[in-house]
C-alpha cells in the first residue's frame, strides 16, 4: 500500500512538472494563438479582444492555476482550432493510438521472444552470428524509412495496402485494423532487432551464472533450464525495456503518422503545436507522461510478482 | 510536419476570403459589370461534354487539411475552411462563377446616391437549416455581430467597422448605414446570416445554403448533406450527400483518386498530375489559384530599400524557370499584384517587364554600391512546399549575379507574427490572394500607412492615386486608377513577382458540373453525377 | 568462450570497415562533390540512374549523389556536434555528481529520471518548437536530449570507482578532486563511455533524420539525409532513387558507428 501511495504520488508530482514546463515553454515560443486564428486580415483591437476570449491576457500563474482546477476536474479545456472540448477530441484518438501501439507490441513480442531465446542458445553459431548482424542493420534504419520502403513497395508496388487511403473505426473495424498493420510493422522492426539483442545478451549472462552451472551439475537437461530457471531471471533486465518500448512506440507514431497519413494523436500533436492549440498539445502531453509512468509502474508490479525481493528495495 | 499543412499558407494568407462580388454594382442592384468571364471559360465548356446529370448520389471531396478553423462563419478565417462553409451558408447577395454577385437572402438591394445606405428587400420563405424562416431581425442580428453592435463593440470582421446601424423600418426591409460612403461596400456583403436563436454556430452550423452540415470528425471529415427545403428551387443541389475528406499527404491523394477513394480533389500539383495523367477514370480541369505568389521584399530594409537593388534581384530572377522547376511549366508568369482572374485590372504585359538580364542586374547592384552582391535571408513559412521550392529555385539564381541567399523556414504562426505584424524580415515567398472582388483587396494594402502594408512600401504618388480611387465613383475612371497603382509597384520593383499558380482539379468521370469560381471555394451543388 | 572471440571479430572488423568506408564517403563529399549539389537543371529533372549521374536527379535536377555526398556530411557533423556537446556536459554532470554526491546529486539524478522516462523523439520535438527549426537549434535540442543517459553512464562508473584502493591512495597523497576526477578516474571510465558514444551517435543520426523528415531540422536548401528523405517521400513513384540512395547512407553511417560501438563493448568485456 505504501508501494502504491508512493507511485501515485511520483504520478502527481511528474505530471505537474511537465505541465508547468510545457506551459512555460509555450509562452516562451514565438507566435500567439489569438493572432494565429485570426489570420492576415486581423485589426489589433480582434486580436486583443479574441486574446481575452481565450483569458490569454491573464498572467500565466493565473491561466495555469485556471487550467490546474480544470484538470483536476476532469477538464482539459477546450480546443482552440476545432472549438471542441480536448478531452472529446482526444477521445476519437486514443483508440488509434492504442490500436496501433498494442499491434506494434505484440508483434516485437512476437519476434523478439523466440529470436532472443533462439539467438542466446546457439550464441557463436554461423546463424546467430548472421541474424546479429540482419539484427544490427534493423537498429540502424530509421522507422520512417521503413515506412517509406514498405508503402513503396508493398503498397505502391505489390499493392497489398491503399497507401493513405485510413480507414476509420467507425467505417470498418476490420478496415482500420488491416490499414494499422503496416504502420505497426514499420514502428516494431527496429524495435524488434532491440529486442532480441537485450534477450539474448541478458540470457547468455544468466547462463554463465552459478545456479545454471548448478541445475547443469544436477543433470537438468539444457532445456529444462533454459526455460525453467534461465527465463524467468532473464527476462527482469528485459522488462523494462519493454515498458520503455511502449512509451517509444507512442512517441515513434508520430512521425510513422505523418509517413502514413493516419490521423491520430502523433498527427493532432503536429499540427497543435504549429497552430498554437495549447490545450490539446498539453492535454496530449499529459496523456503520454501518465502513460509513461502508469507503464513504469505496472513494470515494477511484474517485478515484484517475479522476485518479491524487489518489493523490499522500493 | 509541412506534409500536414500543406496547403494552408496560400489559403490563409489575405485570409479573410470573404467575398466577392463583381466589381462596380449599378444603382439597381442586378446588373453586372463584369460580362467577360476570364481564363476559366475553356476549363468550363470542357464540362459540358459529360453526360446526362442525375439527381442523388453522393461523392468524396479530398481536402488538404483539416479546418482547423471555428465553423462560425463570422469567426472562421481560413480559406479553407470558406471553401466549405460556402455550401452551407449565403449572404444578403452571392457570387456567381463569373465574379457578379446575385441576390440570395434578399430579393433586391439598392445603394443610396451618396453610396452611405444599402436597402435590401428580404426573400420570402427562406428557410434555415433547423426549418425556420429567416426574419429581418436574423439580418439584422447577423450584420450587427460582424459589425460588433451590441456585443462588446470588436466587430467580428474588420471590414464591418465600417457599419454605423441597421434598421429594419418593416419586416421585410434591411437598411445598413455606413459611417463612411463605400460604393464597394455590397461585396461584403456575402456574409452569412445567421439566424438569431443559435447559440453555437461554430459546432452546429445553420445557414441558408443547399446544403446542411451533418457531422465533423477532426482529421478525419466533414460531411454534408442537401438541404431539401433551398429557396432557389431551381437550383438545388443534385447530390443527395458530400464528404470532404482530409488527407494531408502528396501520395494518399494519388493513391485515393486512383483507387476510388476519392472522387475529387480541388488542387493538384504538377507531380501529382503526372502520376494522374494516364488514368481513364478521371478528368482533369485547368485553372488559376487567384493568387499573387511573389518574392514579398521588405522595403524598408536594407538593401532593399534601394530600389535598384529590388530592381537587380527581379532582373536576375528566371520565371520560366521557377515555373519548369515547381510546377512542369504550368501557372501564369504575373509583373504586378494583380492576377489575371480580375481581368478588368489585369494587365498581361507588366509580367515582362523585368525578363532576366544578369548583365543589367550587375550594372543596377554596382551603381547601388553592392559590385560583390550581399547576403539575403528568404523567410518562407514551412507549410507549403511549391513556395519553399520556389525560394529555392531563387536561391540558386540569385548566386549569379552574386546575392548570397539563405532560406529560413518558420512556422506559418511565426510567420504571421514575425513577418506580417511585425514585419521583422528581409523577404519572404508567399501567395497573398483576394479577400474580394475588386482590386482594392489586393491594391489598398501597399499604401504607406495600411496596417497590412507588411512590405512597407512607401510611394507618395501611389498613396494619392489610391486617395483619388476612394474618391471615385465612376467605374472606368477606378479601373484606370488601379491600373496606374499596379505599374508603380511592377515599376518599384516593390516585391519580385513570381505567378498565379496553376490550380488543376481532378474530378471522377461519372461527376460533372464543375465551375470555377474567381474566389476560392467549391460549389458542390452544381456538381451531379451522370447517368450510366 | 572462444566461439564469441570470433564474433567479436567480426563486428569490429565490419563495422571499422563500414564506418572507414562512411568517413572516406563524406571526406570525398568534403573534398569536392562531381556536381555542386545545390545546382538546378531543368532538362533533369527526375534523370533516373546513369553513369553520369549513378544516384539519379530530384525534382529540380539536382544530382543525388553530390546530395548524398553532402548530406552525409551535414548529417555526420549534426551526430558529432550532438555527441560532442550533450555527452561532454553529461561526462561532466555525471562524473562530478557521481564523485561528490550530496544532495545536487540526488536532485539532478531525479530531474534525469523524469527526462529519461520521457520519449527521446517527443522531448526534441518540444525542444524544436521552442528553440525553432535549423541545424544548430537541432544539435541544441538533441545535446539536451542525450545529456540525461551520458550522466548516469558516467556516475555510475564514478561510483564505483572513487571505492577504489587507486581512488582512495591517491586521495591520501593529496592529489587534488579535480585531478583525480579527470586523469585518475576518467580514463578507467573510457571504455564503458565508448560504447554509450557509440550507441549515442547512432541515435543522433536517426534523430536528424527523423527529425529533418518532420521538416523542423536542417532546412534547405541545405542538404541533410532527413531533409532529402522527407522531400523524396512526395515523389516516390516517380523517382524511388531520391529516397533508396539517401535512405541507404542514413542506414550505413548508423550500422558501421553502432557494430563498431559493439565490437569495442565486447572487446572490453572479454
Amino acid at each position: 500500500m505504501k508501494y502504491f501511495l508512493k507511485k501515485l504520488g511520483t504520478l502527481i508530482l511528474t505530471l505537474l512538472i511537465v505541465s508547468l514546463l510545457s506551459f512555460v515553454a509555450f509562452s516562451v515560443i514565438p507566435g500567439d494563438a489569438a493572432l494565429s486564428r485570426l489570420g492576415t486580415e486581423a485589426t489589433p483591437e480582434q486580436v486583443a479582444a479574441l486574446q481575452k476570449e481565450m483569458g490569454l491576457d491573464r498572467p500565466l500563474p493565473v491561466r495555469y492555476a485556471s487550467w490546474l482546477s480544470g484538470f483536476v476536474t476532469g477538464d482539459l479545456g477546450e480546443s482552440y482550432s476545432y472549438s471542441m472540448p480536448v478531452t472529446e477530441l482526444l477521445k476519437g484518438k486514443i483508440p488509434i493510438t492504442v490500436a496501433l501501439t498494442v499491434m506494434a507490441f505484440l508483434m516485437i513480442l512476437a519476434v523478439s521472444i523466440p529470436l532472443g531465446i533462439f539467438t542466446a542458445s546457439h550464441a557463436g553459431g554461423h546463424l546467430d552470428r548472421f541474424l546479429m548482424i540482419v539484427n544490427q542493420i534493423f537498429m540502424s534504419v530509421p522507422g520512417f524509412f521503413i515506412g517509406i520502403l514498405i508503402t513503396y513497395f508493398f503498397g505502391l508496388l505489390l499493392k497489398w495496402f491503399q497507401p493513405g487511403s485510413y480507414v476509420s473505426i467507425s467505417q470498418s473495424f476490420t478496415g482500420f485494423l488491416h490499414y494499422l498493420i503496416a504502420p505497426a510493422v514499420a514502428i516494431a522492426l527496429p524495435r524488434c532487432a532491440m529486442g532480441v539483442k537485450m534477450l539474448r545478451s541478458s540470457i547468455i549472462s544468466q547462463l554463465d551464472a552459478d545456479y545454471v552451472r548448478t541445475a547443469y551439475s544436477r543433470g537438468n537437461q539444457k532445456w529444462r533450464v533454459l526455460y525453467r530457471h534461465v527465463l524467468k531471471n532473464a527476462l527482469i533486465p528485459v522488462l523494462t525495456f519493454w515498458g520503455m518500448t511502449i512509451a517509444d512506440i507512442v512517441a515513434n507514431s508520430i512521425i510513422l503518422e505523418q509517413v502514413f497519413t493516419i490521423p491520430g494523436m502523433g498527427t493532432l500533436l503536429v499540427t497543435s503545436i504549429s497552430n498554437r492549440d495549447y490545450p490539446v498539445v498539453q492535454g496530449i502531453l499529459m496523456l503520454i507522461a501518465a502513460l509513461v509512468i502508469i507503464i513504469n509502474f505496472l513494470v515494477d508490479l511484474l517485478y515484484s510478482r517475479i522476485d518479491p525481493r524487489i518489493r523490499l528495495k522500493a | 510536419m509541412k506534409k500536414v499543412k500543406n496547403v494552408m499558407v496560400l489559403l490563409l494568407v489575405a485570409a479573410l476570403t470573404v467575398v466577392l462580388g463583381g466589381c462596380q454594382d449599378d444603382k439597381e442592384g442586378n446588373a453586372d459589370t463584369q460580362t467577360e468571364s476570364s481564363s476559366q471559360v475553356t476549363s468550363e465548356s470542357s464540362l459540358s461534354a459529360s453526360g446526362e446529370p442525375v439527381m442523388g448520389g453522393s461523392i468524396v471531396v479530398g481536402i488538404p487539411q483539416d479546418l482547423e478553423d471555428s465553423l462560425d462563419p463570422h469567426v472562421s478565417v481560413a480559406a479553407g475552411t470558406k471553401e466549405v462553409l460556402f455550401n452551407i451558408y449565403e449572404g444578403l447577395v452571392k457570387p456567381d462563377e463569373q465574379g457578379n454577385y446575385k441576390d440570395a437572402v434578399a430579393q433586391s438591394h439598392s445603394i443610396s446616391e451618396d453610396g452611405k445606405v444599402y436597402t435590401f428587400l428580404l426573400r420570402e420563405n427562406v428557410k434555415f437549416h433547423d426549418g425556420t424562416t429567416v426574419t429581418a431581425a436574423d439580418v439584422k442580428y447577423s450584420i450587427e455581430r460582424c459589425a460588433g453592435i451590441n456585443g462588446d463593440g470588436t466587430p467580428l470582421v474588420s471590414a464591418f467597422s465600417n457599419v454605423e446601424k441597421v434598421e429594419t423600418p418593416d419586416e421585410n426591409t434591411i437598411e445598413i448605414y455606413l459611417k463612411e460612403a463605400d460604393t464597394e461596400f455590397l461585396a461584403y456583403l456575402i456574409v452569412a446570416i445567421v439566424p438569431e436563436h443559435c447559440e453555437d454556430l461554430e459546432k452546429n452550423p445553420v445557414g441558408t445554403g443547399p446544403f446542411k452540415y451533418v457531422s465533423r470528425s477532426p482529421q478525419e471529415n466533414i460531411i454534408i448533406e442537401k438541404f431539401g427545403d433551398y429557396w432557389d428551387t431551381e437550383n438545388q443541389a443534385y447530390l443527395d450527400q458530400v464528404t470532404f475528406k482530409v488527407v494531408g499527404d502528396s501520395n494518399a491523394i494519388v493513391t485515393g483518386l486512383k483507387s476510388g477513394s476519392i472522387d475529387m480533389y480541388p488542387r493538384v500539383n504538377a507531380t501529382q498530375l503526372s502520376q494522374l495523367a494516364d488514368d481513364e477514370d478521371l478528368q482533369v480541369y485547368e485553372g488559376g489559384m487567384n493568387l499573387v505568389q511573389a518574392l514579398y521584399l521588405n522595403n524598408a530594409a536594407e538593401p532593399l530599400n534601394d530600389v535598384r537593388v529590388r530592381q537587380a534581384l527581379c532582373y536576375a530572377a528566371n520565371r520560366e524557370e521557377i515555373l519548369d522547376m515547381t510546377a512542369d511549366g504550368k501557372g501564369t508568369i504575373i509583373g504586378s499584384s494583380m492576377f489575371p482572374a480580375f481581368e478588368k485590372y489585369y494587365m498581361p504585359e507588366l509580367a515582362d517587364t523585368y525578363n532576366q538580364d544578369i548583365d543589367k542586374a550587375k550594372q543596377l547592384l554596382s551603381e547601388a554600391g553592392y559590385p560583390d552582391g550581399f547576403e539575403l535571408t528568404i523567410t518562407v513559412p514551412n507549410n507549403y512546399q511549391q513556395h519553399i521550392d520556389a525560394a529555392q529555385v531563387l536561391v540558386e539564381q540569385f548566386k549569379q549575379i552574386g546575392v548570397t541567399a539563405t532560406i529560413q523556414l518558420i512556422e506559418w504562426d511565426s510567420w504571421l507574427s514575425d513577418v506580417y505584424a511585425d514585419r521583422n524580415y528581409q523577404s519572404t515567398v508567399v501567395g497573398v490572394d483576394a479577400a474580394y472582388l475588386s482590386a482594392r483587396a489586393l491594391l489598398e494594402r501597399f499604401t504607406s500607412d495600411a496596417s497590412k502594408n507588411f512590405i512597407n512600401y512607401s510611394n507618395e504618388e501611389y498613396d494619392q492615386l489610391y486617395a483619388k480611387v476612394k474618391a471615385s465613383t465612376d467605374d472606368a475612371e477606378q479601373v484606370e486608377l488601379y491600373k496606374q497603382m499596379e505599374t508603380l509597384l511592377c515599376e518599384d520593383a516593390a516585391n519580385l513577382y513570381i505567378q498565379d499558380m496553376a490550380s488543376e482539379v481532378v474530378l471522377r468521370k461519372n461527376y460533372g458540373g464543375y465551375v470555377f469560381y474567381p474566389l476560392y471555394v467549391q460549389d458542390m451543388a452544381k456538381i451531379y453525377q451522370i447517368a450510366e | 568462450m572462444r566461439k564469441k572471440k570470433t564474433t567479436k571479430n567480426t563486428t569490429l572488423i565490419l563495422g571499422g570497415c563500414i564506418f572507414a568506408a562512411m568517413l572516406l564517403f563524406l571526406l570525398a563529399g568534403v573534398i569536392g562533390t562531381p556536381y555542386d549539389p545545390d545546382a538546378m537543371n531543368g532538362s533533369l529533372k527526375f534523370a533516373g540512374p546513369s553513369l553520369s549521374h549513378p544516384f539519379g536527379c530530384d525534382h529540380f535536377g539536382r544530382d543525388v549523389f553530390s546530395r548524398v555526398l553532402k548530406g552525409t556530411g551535414t548529417t555526420f557533423f549534426v551526430a558529432a556536434a550532438t555527441l560532442v556537446l550533450g555527452g561532454g556536459t553529461g561526462i561532466l554532470i555525471g562524473a562530478f555528481t557521481g564523485y561528490f554526491g550530496g544532495w545536487i546529486d540526488e536532485f539532478l539524478m531525479r530531474m534525469n529520471d523524469a527526462i529519461v522516462s520521457f520519449p527521446n523523439i517527443l522531448l526534441a520535438l518540444v525542444l524544436i518548437s521552442i528553440f525553432g527549426p535549423g541545424k544548430y537549434n537541432v544539435i541544441l535540442a538533441l545535446a539536451i536530449v542525450f545529456i540525461p543517459s551520458f550522466a548516469r553512464m558516467t556516475r555510475s562508473e564514478f561510483l564505483t570507482q572513487k571505492e577504489m584502493d587507486y581512488v582512495k591512495s591517491a586521495r591520501l597523497m593529496g592529489v587534488s578532486h579535480l585531478r583525480i576526477i579527470f586523469v585518475h578516474i576518467l580514463p578507467n571510465a573510457v571504455p564503458t563511455l565508448l560504447s554509450t558514444a557509440a550507441i549515442g551517435f547512432n541515435n543522433a543520426v536517426l534523430a536528424e533524420a527523423g527529425m529533418s523528415f518532420l521538416g523542423i531540422g536542417v532546412q534547405p536548401p541545405d542538404a541533410s539525409l532527413g531533409r532529402m528523405l522527407s522531400e523524396a517521400q512526395a515523389y516516390l513513384m516517380t523517382a524511388p532513387w531520391c529516397a533508396i540512395f539517401p535512405g541507404l547512407a542514413v542506414i550505413l553511417l548508423a550500422l558501421g558507428v553502432s557494430l563498431l560501438g559493439d565490437g569495442i563493448q565486447q572487446k572490453g568485456g572479454v
